[in-house]
């Protein structure tokens, strides 16, 4: 303040009362900015809370036709027979879980690996672009991210990939029946696939931040005693960040249940649950996207989609809370 | 673990036979290259997903870029046309969205930060914005759908409006809150000891110390929903025509690109691909600004 006139300042006439003795006057000016500001940041608050709240309301307001009308057996009913008005929730469910799961196995040690590269191994000169270009594969719209894998991605698996993996496994039980049927490209497997790409990096960046939180002295004590690399990786950094991690992990996951576009594109949409992985199928999100066009307000089958949509958010709510109470001790995500 | 420090340990015992340790060391040397030589493919694997995104948009969107994209509305198949309407219905809706919940998501974080801390609705709300900043992106359409549509009568803009502001609140309340909380004591106990009250405080310094990271954090925001396609579909639903009228059906890009994708003419693939291109160029180049933003403030 000082070069200032004295009354000038930012805070205009308050100034006066840093002189001792001539505040009393104005401090006990009543001043309604203080209460306002506050009541206001709280309301915000509990704006959100409220958010949430009819959130869920209204998602299970608007299913509960469909819960009325097929009961708990909506959750298992693998029938989804719009021209009967017969619902059932099974097929998208299981869509739903079966390409998060396989896009998890297929990312984590993916991701694992980014993560190590980017704490332990990478070059200085590299680790920031490097790093930035994880992060910036993780701004990329899903949608394109749908394009890419239909136009890109689906020709591939149909002609190399899906061929070849009918023919590894070829006369192995079960693996055989995984990986059958006409390569058509699209299907669970693909989706997967997709996801996978579009996880990673969120996978990657949080594992990256949460090994960064281990105490060097730890990793220094450990390659003093001769250990190699990995020996710090596995024995020191792993352990010693493991639940985070595994937060980290259920973040991801939770992107992968959720994920609309990107799905959409590639997974074919059938409402049949086969054994093999490259037949089509869906998720809760693609069937909601794809099917909500054609139901109109008002009807059963849009409150089979919102009863879906009900089902997701619990889910992914679920395993957003473990995410969350797993990664908070370490790290804000 | 105990293989690895037995194996450690092993090396410069006197008793122990030399072959057997270097046989063991050489093991751990070769795993050790092993995993690495993984973790690089692995990153370099990451690198040509990312190349090979930006490349096929490139290739696939750059012929069909001209300057009629920008200049003509959506046409029907084989009568050429543009993005025009898609392209003024993706700023307007992320604009007006973005200054709606900016300015809620900001009080929130100030709450968090400034008012409620460690409380139990303070963690609550913390708790709720962090599900709604991951919470799939459909649902927010859903409920949009049934809160300002199906009452109403019809999609509109202001709806699509009203389902980004939702998904900016939670990336805005979480960069405010960080950024506020990085602020030293000594900064508000200064101005709080010259006898501003507190709500001075937080506006005219703590606003101002953290203005880089909130900026980021708007910046972040407006990239992930200018490029959201699945809380439009039920709420703005997209329009192949001409509006700018908020209580329309409104075109915007993410909606356009996925009609036009799954289309079975050329000229409509050709076109989603220009949108993909410039939307995904858009979003990255506002992700550079915002990283650069944060940079210069450190």
């Amino acid at each position: 303040m000082p070069g200032r006139g004295d009354h000038e300042g930012i805070f205009g006439p308050v100034q006066q009362a840093v002189v001792p003795g001539v505040t009393s006057g104005s401090a006990a000016k009543f001043r309604p900015g203080d209460p306002i500001f506050a009541a206001l940041a709280r309301a915000s608050g509990v704006f959100v809370l409220l958010l949430l709240g009819s959130l869920i309301m209204s998602l299970f307001i608007g299913g509960i036709p469909a819960f009325r009308k097929f009961g708990l057996g909506f959750l298992v009913s693998t029938t989804w027979n719009p021209v009967k008005e017969v619902f059932g929730a099974g097929v998208s469910i299981y869509g739903t879980v079966m390409t998060a799961v396989l896009s998890m196995i297929l990312a984590v040690p993916l991701a694992f690996g980014i993560a190590f590269y980017l704490t332990e191994l990478a070059p200085a000169w590299l680790k920031r672009p490097v790093g930035t270009a994880v992060e910036l594969l993780a701004a990329v719209p899903s949608i394109i991210y749908g394009m890419w894998g239909f136009f890109v991605i689906v020709p591939l698996m149909s002609q190399y990939v899906e061929p070849t993996l009918i023919d590894l496994f070829d006369g192995i039980p079960i693996l055989e029946d995984m990986f059958a049927g006409p390569p058509f490209g699209t299907g669970i497997f693909t989706a997967a696939l997709i996801l996978t790409v579009m996880v990673v990096p969120f996978i990657a960046a949080t594992m990256r931040d949460v090994f960064e939180t281990v105490p060097p002295v730890f990793k220094e004590s450990a390659y003093g005693l001769g250990c190699t690399t990995w020996e710090v990786m596995r024995s020191i950094v792993t352990p010693y960040t493991r639940v985070s991690v595994i937060g980290g992990i259920m973040l991801g996951f939770g992107r992968a249940l959720g994920e609309t576009m990107a799905v959409t594109f590639v997974i074919g949409n059938s409402s049949h649950i086969s054994a093999s992985l490259f037949s089509a199928g869906n998720t809760i999100a693609s069937i909601v996207a794809l099917e909500f066009p054609e139901s109109p307000s008002g009807s059963l089958k849009l409150s089979a989609l919102l009863a879906l949509g009900f089902i997701l958010f619990v889910i992914s709510f679920i395993v957003l809370a473990i995410s969350r109470t797993l990664l908070r001790p370490k790290l804000k995500v | 673990m105990n293989t690895t420090l037995s194996a450690v340990g092993g090396v410069p015992g006197p008793a122990k036979d030399i072959r057997v340790s270097r046989a063991l060391g050489k093991r751990r040397h070769r795993i050790n290259t092993m995993v690495k030589a993984l973790c690089v493919l692995a990153t370099a694997l990451g690198m040509v997903l990312l190349g090979s995104i930006l490349l096929t948009l490139i290739w696939r969107g750059a012929s069909g870029l001209s300057l009629s994209v920008f200049t003509t509305v959506t046409k029907p198949p084989g009568s050429g046309g543009g993005l025009l309407n898609a392209i003024v219905g993706t700023l307007i809706q992320t604009v007006i969205g973005t200054a709606v919940g900016t300015p809620i998501g900001l009080m929130v974080g100030t709450y968090l930060a400034e008012y409620g801390h460690n409380s139990a609705l303070a963690n609550a709300v913390r708790f709720v914005s962090d599900v709604l900043l991951s919470a799939p992106s459909i649902l927010i359409g859903l409920f949009v759908y049934q809160l300002a549509v199906e009452p109403f009568g019809g999609f509109s803009g202001a709806a699509g409006c009203m389902a980004l502001a939702i998904l900016v609140i939670p990336i805005v309340v979480r960069t405010t809150e960080d950024m506020l909380r990085l602020i030293t004591p000594s900064l508000r106990e200064a101005a709080i000891g010259l006898g501003a009250p507190k709500w001075k405080v937080i506006v005219l310094i703590c606003y101002r110390a953290a203005m880089d990271g909130i900026v980021t954090g708007v910046l972040l925001a407006v990239a992930r929903i200018a490029g959201e396609t699945a809380p439009l579909l039920f709420t703005s639903l997209g329009n192949l025509n001409w509006s700018v009228s908020l209580d329309q059906p409104m075109a915007s890009l993410p909606v356009t690109i996925y009609q036009y994708a799954g289309s079975a003419f050329d000229d409509w693939v050709q076109l989603a691909w220009v949108g993909a291109l410039l939307i995904t160029f858009g979003v990255l180049a506002i992700n550079i600004v915002a990283r650069l933003v944060l940079r210069r403030g450190k």
